[in-house]
């Protein structure tokens, strides 16, 4: 019965409308009607209210505004006979109800009490929407689920949420149940909770349950380009994209409803574990709307099946769990079995590819004392030599294949992992070890998953995995020379060595114009590819988003123009982007997705430009936040002054070449000059601009927090830029 | 006889055993005195389009085969036929074009009593004739639109443009390719009285054709304006609760009972009839107010509004009467027996004629004009409020009154299938692709003595949504449907099959959505197209596993409709044949061999229940033509699919 559902729904709207109407009064009251309106550390506003409506809430006198609004769409009640038709009217209490969450979450970080206490997150800043956000752009998160309230009992909400995490879902939890909550019952049973984990606890509240929807919102105007108040296509974006699904647990009371209500504007389904009414017809989500009745041991299934989710799960035959939700899981001392490496022994991983007669597939050897011979908490050495042999494979994609140990290792679950080459540092949990973990299910695990994602390009893998220390440390000193040698190869390489550059297009579902054009001087501006990695990735799947570029006739050396990488991007855009210059910012700039791990902007009055990455979230000198920068920056659109970049092309030779490279850089925060200090340094000391002391000439937060300061810092420090030509 | 082989009606049945009681003839003893009805006539074989004549062709293959000018039996059927078609689609489009000046003076005057209602559906409307939007004040954009409608009907090149802007692009091709795509509204309809005339086209096929474009001149022409200007001038229906049947009149109040077609007048009379000075007058006379009730298609103008509630179908005018309640009928155009004269001069009630077209003998007649359309209304209303105490003290109104759910249109089954947010026809397309509405069905059309009266529609409705056909309807055949109870969202618990309630269930509707007047038949063609573009069950109205029926059709407007939805493509199913019988050529053409032409094709069947069957076997083999009878293996999206799945 629908019409149960939809008068329900659309009381529980009514009533948490109310609510808010009470909250945002007493918050006026107590705080005065300019009082700022922000979700911490986020952009978008508050952000289902602002992709909805764009409505820009900015203090609390404009949600009198989206009062207005959530008047409008609320419906009268359902009438017990007679009715007039409910959907329509219900969807729209549902969109009421998600804002007049908003308004009493938003409302709750003025006055109290803070949605973020104890284990309770809150909303999720930019910088995790950033990172977590990608997974949904590159498939490693298919969607999440929503849950509310409690399961029966700790064993079923440890067990439901270990097969959630076991299909790479986030598991985003909200509201109360029987005085418990599903994240409350996660710490009893010892889970670990946490956006690395991916199991986060939003609120005790079911009105919590914004900070899910508004995660879905915000990843459509960030990722995919949608602008706000084009509600439509953010929510159809949603429902082809982020497979999501609402599970609620427990009495499923009428706010809950309404809440649920505005999730199926989302396409985001809702199976519940109690016997309330069913909907089965389909249209507005992609299958049935609501499911009920579902055990508890069918409910993770059911789900995945109702929202129509196709997950990938490799089989890896080894004791302990194994998805990409468990990449996040940390092992403290007191949980761990045993470790390696870290700087406490020797320790190193290696991949290598040899001929494909000397590997025999599938091969594990495991040679010296394994993990069994330790007492809790002991350690020893540890070598990991992946040896694969493969048609396609060559030796530059070793580095390629190489990083993926760190992913593939930290998926499975108890076993945790750090590092690159030789400072790697490995902890086994004690419950893995319990559960019968050895060191050769590290052999099966990374001979299963290179099988299952490099089958393109590797045909045979062996695993052989030393623990002796006489034997690592010889491990070692081949592999250095060899890690060295990479170094080199891929230091000494030039734009002008190459004929191919690749695109990068794998935004574009959600940037529909944007292109990345990777070259070995410019990696990509999420700073995850670089041109070795898209390289390997159209090897791997031709059809992809890697293709490769020829570049054609150079057309303008300093700014980086070749005939064919601009016809190439007139395709690939869609006719978006006509032409585009691989080192300037300020000549056809290369546009930008939103992935972006910096933004360089221009500040007029230095001559110079001021970089900001995205972890950094105060003011920065050109008066905008990284998140409003992005708002500018990102969507595929050029904007001269400001480009995306990573933080590995700061120091390319190729950094913004036509305007002058890093001379140019007048303010950073300190975080990112610390982060890339080193390369940094050798680079200025390479153009004779002294080190150390071309650090200490850029300016930064503690120095400078205006454009007028920066100038004042920069002339006072005679920063080279000021004998540079003006950039425009 | 028996007032239950009269009517399934209840309310109806009681005023028939009144009427005979009383000695008062009514349709029904009208009809049985015109028993036997001239066979002839029937057939379509009867001609009279000249002096030479009348000439009749032998039904039984004897002689004559032929007329004295050589007109074949085919010829002749054809040519009634048309000439059926062109008053059908001419009362259509005369009722568009009194809208349409209604329209004109409205945008141009500031001071009328007319104003525009829906400025959204005006730009919607504008949009598709290409009217500049952006930046434009509503009277400029009313202004042109205003302009483009009265071109339509009297333009002499081209072609129509709504016929260019509504129907899917693979109808328009079909109409293309046959030579048929309508030209002007008024042409078409004067064309056909050309090719009819003494010695003009003979070729049956070729006459057909020129009725094709004549109806779809009406169907997607003055049939879609009367509904889209209708729309914006007097406000686009949301659904709203009416009462249905002769128990809505009120033998405490002054009942006013508006009949006839046209909304022009009527809704005026809504408005003014709630102005305090008139409801104090009443209440002076010792009436506890002033009760508004609607009769035919006035009435289902108004209903779907305003919610006023209808007091009954095309056979329920004379009963109306007979309850001795009516203060006053008052009519407009179209469905009004002359029987109304001298029945209501044995009554109190008065029966008013307004439109310079329909002067009744036995009436009196204020004529309607549209710029004084409010003091009309008041003169009118002051008369029926005059009359109330002139009433007899021996009234009898029947109890029976059922409720419903009226006012779906077009436009706002998009709001109501996903709310403002995701507002769609996807959920419609899915459910009839998923299976649980095996398709729909339009039942509309008139009531007809020869049918116990509202049997065959409710008979044959009932039998759809029980096999989980959603249907929609018009005129009588919704005001049928409205007293017997399947406008109430419960009707689908009640009769539908699984599928069907479960999806009206999740929606919220009846199983039977009532979409307006008979000019709002429009409304059904401008679904379907949506349908189509929603996309997933074809590229074509002729793909749709839809059917169309007029179970207790009489009037040429229906013939005129039956052959707009044949010629868009629908499989149309009536209970009294087409008077073509007697023409075995046009028959089998008609009925069978117009298919591969259009899509669509007539069928002639009594029964309620075997015509509904037709219609399911046809939906059927629709739906196992567009593939979507097969069961189907859940789709279950990997990545890559996502990735590949529109955002649109």
């Amino acid at each position: 019965m629908s019409r149960i559902i939809a008068t329900a729904g659309i009381n529980g709207a009514h009533k948490i409308v109310k609510q808010a109407e009470e909250i945002l009064s007493r918050a006026i009251d107590e705080k005065g009607k300019d009082c700022p309106v922000e979700f911490p550390n986020t952009g978008y506003y508050i952000p289902i209210i602002y992709s909805m409506t764009a409505i820009a809430v900015e203090k609390l006198s404009d949600f009198e505004e989206v009062m207005k609004e959530i008047k409008d769409l609320l419906p009268p009640l359902v009438e017990d006979e007679l009715w007039t038709p409910y959907l329509g009217p219900l969807l729209d209490a549902g969109m009421a109800t998600l804002f007049a969450e908003e308004i009493i979450e938003a409302c709750k970080y003025i006055i109290g009490p803070n949605p973020v206490d104890n284990i309770w997150l809150g909303a999720a800043d930019d910088m995790i929407l950033r990172e977590r956000g990608i997974q949904f752009v590159d498939g490693s998160a298919p969607g999440f689920a929503a849950i509310a309230g409690a399961a029966p009992d700790v064993e079923t909400a440890v067990e439901i949420a270990r097969k959630l995490q076991e299909r790479c879902l986030y598991v985003f939890m909200s509201a109360h149940h029987n005085g418990t909550t599903f994240a409350e019952q996660l710490v009893e049973g010892g889970v670990q909770l946490g956006w690395e984990t991916r199991l986060v606890p939003f609120g005790r509240e079911i009105t919590s349950a914004i900070y899910a929807l508004g995660f879905a919102s915000r990843a459509a105007l960030s990722f995919g380009g949608v602008k706000a108040g084009d509600f439509r296509r953010n929510l159809l974006y949603n429902k082809n994209r982020i497979f999501a699904f609402v599970m609620a647990l427990g009495e499923v009371t009428d706010e809950w409803y309404a809440t649920a209500a505005g999730a199926i504007n989302y396409g985001f389904p809702t199976i519940a574990d109690s016997d309330i009414p069913e909907i089965l017809p389909t249209g507005v989500c992609t299958y049935e709307h609501v499911v009920s009745n579902v055990s508890h041991d069918q409910i993770v299934e059911k789900a995945i099946e109702v929202r129509g989710l196709k997950i990938k799960v490799a089989e890896v035959d080894i004791p302990v769990a194994h998805s990409p939700a468990f990449e996040g899981e940390r092992i403290r001392k007191e949980d761990m079995h045993c470790e390696f490496g870290g700087q406490r022994t020797p320790a190193l991983e290696w991949l290598r590819m040899l001929d494909i007669g000397e590997v025999e597939d599938g091969k594990i050897t495991v040679e010296g004392p394994d993990v069994d011979s330790l007492e809790a908490g002991g350690k020893m050495p540890l070598a990991v030599v992946v040896e694969v042999a493969g048609r396609k494979m060559q030796a530059d994609f070793e580095p390629v294949l190489e990083r993926q140990i760190h992913t593939f290792m930290n998926e499975a679950q108890g076993l945790w992992h750090m590092g690159q080459r030789d400072i790697i540092w490995v902890r086994i949990s004690k419950d893995a070890a319990k559960a019968g973990f050895k060191l050769e299910h590290i052999g099966k695990l990374l001979h299963a998953m290179y099988h299952d994602q490099y089958s393109s390009i590797v045909d045979k893998v062996q695993v052989k995995i030393f623990t002796e220390e006489g034997q690592v440390l010889k491990l070692r000193e081949q592999a250095t020379k060899v890690y060295a040698e990479r170094d080199a190869r891929l230091a000494g390489m030039a734009d002008e060595d190459v004929e191919t550059f690749y695109s990068c297009t794998l935004c574009q579902s959600f940037a529909p114009n944007h292109v990345c054009v990777v070259s070995p001087e410019r990696p990509g501006l999420c700073g995850a590819y670089s041109w070795l990695d898209c390289r390997a990735a159209y090897e791997i799947t031709p059809s992809g988003p890697n293709q490769p570029i020829s570049k054609g006739k150079c057309i303008e050396t300093t700014i980086g123009q070749w005939d064919k990488v601009n016809a190439f991007v007139i395709k690939a855009s869609g006719g978006g982007v006509e032409r585009m210059s691989q080192y300037s910012m300020i000549t056809d700039p290369m546009t930008s997705c939103g992935c972006f791990e910096c933004i360089a902007a221009v500040l007029p009055s230095t001559g110079g430009i001021m970089i900001v990455n995205r972890e950094f979230i105060e003011m920065t000198p050109c008066g905008m936040k990284f998140s409003t920068l992005a708002g500018t920056v990102g969507g595929g659109n050029q904007t001269p002054g400001f480009i995306g970049h990573s933080k590995h092309y700061i120091n390319s030779k190729k950094f913004i070449a036509a305007e002058g490279g890093i001379k140019r850089i007048v303010w950073m925060p300190t975080m990112l000059k610390e982060d890339i200090k080193d390369t940094l340094i050798k680079g200025a000391d390479e153009l004779g601009l002294g080190g150390q002391e071309f650090l200490d000439k850029i300016a930064d937060e503690t120095t400078a927090a205006t454009e007028e300061e920066v100038l004042d810092f920069i002339t006072k420090a005679n920063h080279p830029v000021t004998t540079l030509e003006p950039m425009f | 006889m028996d007032p239950k082989k009269r009517s399934s009606d209840k309310a109806s049945q009681e005023m028939i055993g009144r009427m005979a009681e009383a000695g008062q003839q009514n349709a029904w003893d009208r009809f049985e005195q015109q028993e036997p009805q001239c066979g002839f006539g029937k057939l379509g074989l009867c001609c009279r389009n000249c002096s030479m004549g009348p000439c009749r062709i032998d039904p039984f293959e004897e002689e004559p085969q032929v007329g004295i000018c050589g007109a074949t039996a085919d010829t002749i059927a054809a040519r009634n036929l048309l000439r059926m078609i062109a008053s059908g689609a001419a009362a259509h489009s005369d009722h568009g074009r009194d809208v349409a000046h209604t329209f004109k003076m409205a945008v141009e005057s500031d001071s009328c009593d007319y104003m525009i209602k829906d400025e959204l559906k005006l730009r919607e409307v504008a949009a598709r004739y290409d009217i500049k939007i952006e930046g434009r004040e509503t009277k400029e954009i009313a202004a042109d639109l205003s302009d483009a409608v009265m071109t339509e009907f009297g333009k002499q090149e081209g072609t129509l443009i709504s016929a260019a802007v509504y129907p899917p692009p693979a109808r328009q091709k079909v109409w293309k390719e046959l030579g048929v795509t309508p030209r002007s509204i008024d042409r078409e309809i004067v064309e056909i009285m050309h090719r009819t005339h003494i010695g003009v086209g003979s070729d049956y096929k070729n006459l057909i054709k020129q009725g094709l474009r004549a109806c779809l001149a009406d169907g997607w022409g003055g049939s879609l304006i009367a509904t889209e200007l209708s729309d914006i001038l007097f406000g686009s229906p949301s659904p709203i609760r009416f009462g249905a049947n002769l128990g809505v009149l009120d033998e405490k109040q002054v009942n006013i009972v508006v009949h006839g077609h046209e909304p022009t007048l009527s809704d005026i009379i809504v408005a003014v009839s709630a102005e305090g000075e008139l409801v104090k007058m009443a209440k002076d006379k010792g009436a506890e107010g002033i009760n508004l009730a609607g009769m035919c298609c006035t009435a289902n103008e108004i209903l779907m509004r305003h919610g006023i509630p209808v007091a009954g179908n095309f056979l329920q005018q004379e009963l109306a009467v007979m309850t001795g309640v009516v203060e006053v009928m008052l009519v407009d155009v179209q469905c009004i027996m002359p029987a109304l004269g001298s029945l209501s001069n044995c009554f109190h009630t008065k029966l008013i004629t307004t439109s310079p077209k329909c002067k009744i003998a036995g009436a009196e007649h204020i004529e309607f004009h549209e710029d004084r359309a409010v003091e009309t209304a008041r003169q009118i209303i002051k008369i029926a409020i005059e009359n109330f105490e002139k009433r007899e003290s021996k009234v009898r109104v029947p109890k029976m009154m059922e409720h419903g759910i009226a006012g779906f249109t077009t436009e706002n089954i998009f709001y109501h299938l996903g709310g403002q947010f995701r507002a769609s026809y996807r959920p419609l397309n899915d459910n009839i692709i998923n299976g649980r509405i095996r398709g729909a069905a339009g039942v509309v059309g008139c009531n007809n003595p020869k049918q116990v009266h509202d049997y065959g529609h409710l008979t044959m409705i009932k039998e759809l949504i029980k096999n989980n056909i959603l249907v929609v309807s018009t005129g009588c055949s919704a005001i049928a449907a409205a007293k017997e109870g399947l406008m109430r969202p419960e009707a689908a618990a009640k009769y539908c099959g699984k599928g069907l309630h479960e999806v009206c269930e999740t929606v919220g509707i009846p199983p039977v959505l009532h979409v307006g007047s008979c000019v709002d038949n429009s409304r059904i063609l401008t679904i379907l197209a949506n349908v189509v573009a929603e996309g997933g069950l074809g590229d074509d109205i002729s793909d749709l596993p839809v059917a169309g029926a007029a179970p207790e059709w009489m009037s040429e407007k229906a013939v005129s409709i039956g052959m707009y939805f044949v010629a868009s493509g629908v499989y149309t199913v009536i209970a009294e044949p087409l008077p073509i019988l007697g023409a075995p050529n046009l028959t089998r053409y008609l009925t069978d061999e117009i298919e591969k032409d259009v899509g669509g094709k007539w069928a002639f069947e009594r029964d309620p229940i075997k015509a509904a069957r037709m219609m399911i076997e046809h939906i059927e083999g629709k739906r196992d033509a567009l593939g979507i009878n097969v069961e189907k293996e859940r789709k279950l999206y990997d990545m890559e699919e996502r990735r590949a799945l529109a955002v649109e």
